[in-house]
């Protein structure tokens, strides 16, 4: 069963004061996301990411469409029981501490009295937060803040957890605590959909992404799949003190060290090269195809479309 | 009570207890209760009447002060800030957090007015050795000063609902000042014909009428106050609560947290 499952999500807010004028947020959004799978949300900043999250939150109401999640409504009052969320660069009840905000979310989530205490120390424990239990969240560092944002997200065991930027304004550490809970959660069987515009996270960690872009799904599948579907190359090792100038004609890029010339080139030219090779009578050392970096689908998705059509999903 | 409500309104009423602002408005309203013992040792006479006089009205002004000062932040600052994000997430509807932001304001303005009170109450001893019959009606008269902020904070909670904090306190603070001159609006729109007329009996009647609630002069000279303006003001502030809350409640229902 699809844990998440977004049709034709379309969200248009009405910007201005005087004479308000339409603004698209998020054009016709279709995606299904299976359960056990952690799924990255990429996009650069303001592209759509957020307001997605907010409408699967029933924080914003869509303009159109609709969306379920473990096969309920999001306005089925069931839902929100399973799910968690982190909202990007969060925000806590600064006059609380660690332990009164989350045994509040545990009240409101319906975490029955008893269970209450052990969930919150527990997870207090987890995170690394239980000498800070008592200290009023105003004292919180940003990346103990973080860390008490995913605690709430899922302290009440949801089956479905949404992160909007986890990874936003920590330090290397605090990305890499954030990267280790995750895989966690998919250890544990949870859906995980986060959006980030981090792309090393994403590729680390998601089993499918989806990129969007000013409101618009521009791909998603698996990283493999979409990395695959960027420009094929290949890496040239020959023994050459310079590179010969029939092969710079092809405009490789190439760098000699010592004897060794290293030449990478588009997989169309490779027949080229390697008669280039034999002609000159250099002797080649390796070929090696390269793989395509999620950063060059990413860049080539983010590329303004051609009378309306380009790369499409 | 619904236990989400109950949840929010405590985590409401425990913000409030913990903001320092509070306790500097509730000391400041001791002080004017302890300033009203001095006055009423200078009126011969008549120390009850200024003590009363005095206190209660260091009472209801501050009173609707803090209303107005933790009410229009209600709302607003929980989506600025967006600590509603994490609670709307939940298995809370909107409608359960809007009332147990209400509740949790009232709750922590009857705390208040019970301390204030207290204060208003130790000044009468003071000046006047003893507890009379009459003091009833002080007690009375307290009463109503709390219907008048279950009032205050459900129109600072509409407003803040849809409008800025700045403003949410403009509009309160000018409803309150009209509604405390609706019997003059009244009978201004009784003399007035046509359109006009119309217009004016519309607003006497639209505004909370908070002239109805200050039997503070009456209190202060020990007068009674009759049974039925009890039960009036009390079916009148809980009906005008009502309704400014599922104004408050409709207007956040369909509001979008951008």
């Amino acid at each position: 069963m699809a844990a998440i499952e977004i049709l034709n999500l379309e969200k248009t807010y009405h910007v201005g004061f005087w004479r308000k004028r339409p603004k698209r947020a998020l054009r016709p959004l279709n995606l299904s996301i299976q359960e056990g799978e952690v799924f990255g949300f990429l996009g650069p900043n303001g592209a759509g990411k957020t307001t997605t999250l907010k409408l699967l939150m029933g924080l914003v109401s869509p303009t159109a469409g609709s969306a379920r999640i473990l096969g309920m409504d999001l306005d089925d009052a069931r839902v929100k029981a399973q799910i968690g969320f982190l909202p990007e660069q969060p925000y806590f009840y600064d006059y609380l501490t660690a332990q009164e905000l989350l045994v509040y979310y545990a009240q409101l989530s319906g975490v029955p009295a008893k269970e209450r205490g052990k969930r919150v120390a527990a997870i207090l424990e987890r995170f690394g937060l239980a000498d800070a239990a008592q200290i009023q969240l105003r004292k919180f560092s940003k990346g103990m803040l973080q860390r008490v944002g995913l605690a709430q997200a899922i302290f009440h065991d949801p089956k479905v957890v949404f992160l909007d930027e986890p990874m936003s304004g920590l330090d290397p550490m605090g990305r890499r605590e954030v990267r280790e809970m995750i895989q966690q959660m998919r250890g544990e069987g949870k859906t995980v959909f986060f959006s980030t515009h981090i792309l090393s996270d994403a590729e680390a960690l998601c089993d499918r992404v989806a990129i969007i872009y000013q409101g618009e799904l521009r791909g998603v599948g698996s990283v493999a799949q979409l990395t695959s579907q960027t420009k094929r190359k290949v890496e040239l090792i020959f023994c050459a003190a310079s590179v010969p100038a029939s092969l710079r004609a092809l405009g490789v890029e190439a760098r000699v060290s010592g004897d060794m010339v290293n030449a990478v080139i588009d997989e169309e030219q490779q027949d080229a090269a390697l008669d280039i090779l034999r002609r000159e009578h250099l002797r080649l050392i390796s070929l090696t195809p390269v793989r395509g970096s999620l950063e060059e689908y990413y860049v080539e998705k983010l590329k303004p479309r051609e009378n309306g059509k380009g790369a499409g999903v | 009570m619904n236990s989400r409500i109950g949840y929010v309104a405590f985590n409401t009423f425990r913000e409030a207890v913990r903001d320092r602002v509070l306790y500097n408005l509730v000391a400041f309203a001791f002080l004017i209760s302890a300033a009203a013992v001095l006055v009423g040792e200078v009126s011969i006479d008549i120390e009850r009447l200024v003590v009363v006089n005095l206190g209660l009205t260091a009472v209801s002004l501050f009173g609707v002060v803090i209303a107005i000062f933790i009410g229009i932040g209600l709302v607003s600052k929980e989506i600025e800030k967006k600590t509603l994000y994490t609670v709307l997430s939940r298995p809370v509807r909107r409608w359960e957090f809007v009332v147990g932001k209400f509740v949790g304001l009232t709750g922590t303005l009857v705390v208040n007015t019970f301390l204030m009170a207290i204060g208003v109450l130790l000044a009468l001893l003071y000046v006047a050795h003893r507890f009379e019959q009459a003091d009833v009606w002080v007690l009375v008269a307290l009463y109503f000063i709390v219907l008048q902020f279950l009032i205050v904070c459900a129109l600072a909670l509409v407003f803040s609902s849809f409008s800025t904090p700045l403003m949410s306190a403009v509009f309160t603070f000018a409803l309150f000042v009209i509604g405390s001159l609706a019997d003059d609006l009244r009978g201004f729109a009784r003399i007035t014909q046509g359109l006009p007329g119309v217009v004016a009996t519309v607003i006497a009647y639209l505004v909370p009428n908070f002239s109805a609630f200050n039997i503070i002069t009456q209190a202060a000279h020990g007068d009674p106050v009759p049974g039925r303006l009890i039960l009036y003001n009390t079916i009148y502030a809980l009906l005008y609560s009502a309704m400014a809350i599922s104004g408050a409640v409709l207007i956040f229902q369909r509001r979008n947290l951008k």
